[in-house]
């Protein structure tokens, strides 16, 4: 049987960070596993540009992003399989794995690191009424099929949801050639960041209409058109607003879900707000030596905090594996659980990651990345330890679609020796 | 006087942009927090421009498409000669990143050029 250090289980931009920042902290044996047939993930077909503002410093594309970690990854020798699937992981990390070469093969792993990504939420998940003719489409499937395959998946279009990259297909459908007659969305504010509404719909005059949703689907063969309808503020559609748009196809991007089936068989404790296995301030799990990073942990926004998370698990699964050949003793390697510190999501605040600190093992600076409820105005976000108020940040806009973050020192954390919780809270004033 | 509303797209703040103009000169910028708002709000109804991503053909490797961009931001009103003239353009693999596609794109002076490598075969 193989056997490799640290075991990698994606190859998207998580992964690649992970495998980079492993190797960099003195592990040589790494694997990542990829099931698609090349490294880079779903940027490959993120063709548009705006990705590497945070990391490099210049806007990049998809495909040059994913290329400067691939580059890395070959100068440094690290291993990888393509056109592999990842069947089960076991508590003990032993991966079993599937390729057309191979067949079905086992790999034990001392460390491994979980960057499966996410996937998009379908038309099933969201319950519309209606026919099921061809030309519903999830935005990313769009995305592939244009810029990947070279077809134009619909002339005269709709789309479902304002997340981004519904947003970055109205763009692309339009220099393609195709008539993109509205966006829907049925939250009163959109789930895409700002710019791309600028760039993407202003810019080419697609109309937005927010707090709207589909309510009915026609056509039996090739769909024929869509009726979309206000919603109040329960998300019920109202009666008489009702507007029918004729089209061929229907995009929907109506979210993110990471993509955890491996984990929850695995055994990780999961975060019922985030969908991804809870981890403490290494990034790892509740299973000792199994990190999460990326999409899979929560979906981002933007890919450069994806590679700076996914630095962090890689370096942690590093550590993991350097000290347990140093003590080989579990116990001696996790500290008492009675030093974690909880991190809890006050109001306004949906979620926390990580969502426990353990000060013994925290860096210098962390950064904890959370998402808001709602759109708040001339807000601020505030943390408290216990009781005291040791941090307040006055925001002009904070929203659901924009993640954000505030960074907590070790040198603060150890002033408080007896903290037992950390609150995060947004107030509005 | 004129007064152009826009929002600024330089960073996920997005700031509400007011424009005031007279005639084609730019007097004033407000609603910005920073410095970059005001250039982009000068710029945006001046001479607007955006870099221009899309893809093209490939012959002779197992990828159907290599992804394009323009090396430099054109003017906005360029973009769909832009992606008009990358319809006709069919390359033969091997592409490597930053390979010039097509030059001069819709008499704008600025190149496509490539963001993947597409290798042969």
């Amino acid at each position: 049987m193989k056997a490799y250090d640290i075991v990698i289980i994606g190859g998207g931009p998580a992964g690649l960070a992970a495998a980079i920042s492993a190797k960099k902290a003195g592990i040589e044996s790494i694997l990542i596993l990829e099931r698609d047939q090349e490294l880079g993930g779903i940027l490959n077909q993120c063709i548009h540009n705006g990705f590497g503002l945070h990391i490099f410093q210049e806007e990049l594309t998809g495909p040059e992003y994913a290329d400067r970690y691939i580059r890395q990854v070959k100068a440094l020798n690290i291993e990888y399989q393509l056109n592999t699937m990842v069947m089960e992981i076991s508590r003990d990390k032993l991966v079993t794995v599937m390729n057309r070469e191979e067949g079905l093969f086992q790999i034990q792993a001392k460390a491994v690191v979980l960057a499966m990504g996410c996937r998009e939420r379908s038309r099933g998940a969201l319950n519309i009424p209606g026919f099921r003719p061809a030309g519903i489409f999830s935005a990313g499937t769009a995305q592939r099929l244009v810029n990947r395959e070279g077809y134009l998946p619909g002339r005269e279009v709709v789309i479902l949801g304002s997340g981004d990259i519904g947003l970055i297909m109205a763009r692309r459908m339009t220099l393609e050639g195709a008539k993109v007659k509205v966006v829907a969305e049925l939250m009163p504010y959109s789930g895409g960041l700002k710019r791309n509404i600028v760039q993407c719909l202003d810019d080419f005059g697609i109309p937005l209409k927010l707090s709207h949703t589909v309510v009915d689907i026609k056509g039996k063969k090739r769909l024929e058109s869509v009726t979309l309808a206000r919603v109040d503020e329960k998300g019920k559609p109202v009666l008489g607003t009702e507007e029918e748009y004729s089209c061929d196809t229907l995009l929907l991007s109506v979210g993110l879900i990471p993509e955890n089936e491996l984990s929850v068989s695995m055994g990780v404790e999961m975060d019922s707000v985030t969908s991804g296995p809870r981890v403490n301030e290494s990034l790892e799990t509740s299973i000792p030596g199994v990190f999460a990073c990326g999409n899979v942990l929560h979906v981002h926004d933007l890919v450069d905090f994806v590679s700076e998370e996914a630095a962090l698990a890689g370096k942690c699964a590093a550590l993991h594996v350097l000290r347990k050949e140093d003590e080989g003793k579990l116990a001696e390697i996790f500290p008492e659980e009675k030093e974690n510190i909880r991190l809890v999501a006050g109001e306004g605040i949906r979620y926390t990651v990580p969502a426990v600190i353990n000060i013994g093992r925290m860096e210098e600076e962390l950064k904890v990345r959370f998402r808001v409820g709602s759109v708040y105005k001339n807000a601020f976000i505030t943390v408290y330890f216990d009781e005291e108020e040791v941090f307040r940040k006055k925001k002009l806009i904070l929203a659901p679609g924009e993640m954000e973050e505030v960074e907590l020192t070790k040198e603060k954390l150890e002033e408080f020796p007896r903290l037992s919780q950390i609150i995060l809270r947004i107030e509005e004033k | 006087m004129r007064e152009i509303n826009l929002i600024c797209i330089n960073c996920p703040l997005g700031c509400p942009l007011v424009v005031e103009m007279e005639g084609k000169e730019v007097l004033k910028v407000t609603g910005n927090t920073c410095k970059r708002g005001e250039i982009y709000g000068r710029k945006e109804v001046t001479d607007p421009t955006r870099i221009v991503t899309s893809t093209v053909r490939v012959k002779g490797s197992k990828e159907k498409t290599v992804p394009v961009k323009t090396s430099k931001d054109i003017p906005k009103d360029k973009i769909f000669s832009c992606v008009t003239a990358l319809k006709e353009v069919e390359v033969e693999a091997p592409i490597y990143m930053g390979d010039i596609i097509l030059e001069n794109v819709a008499d704008t002076g600025i190149n496509i050029i490539a963001t993947k490598n597409v290798y042969s075969g």
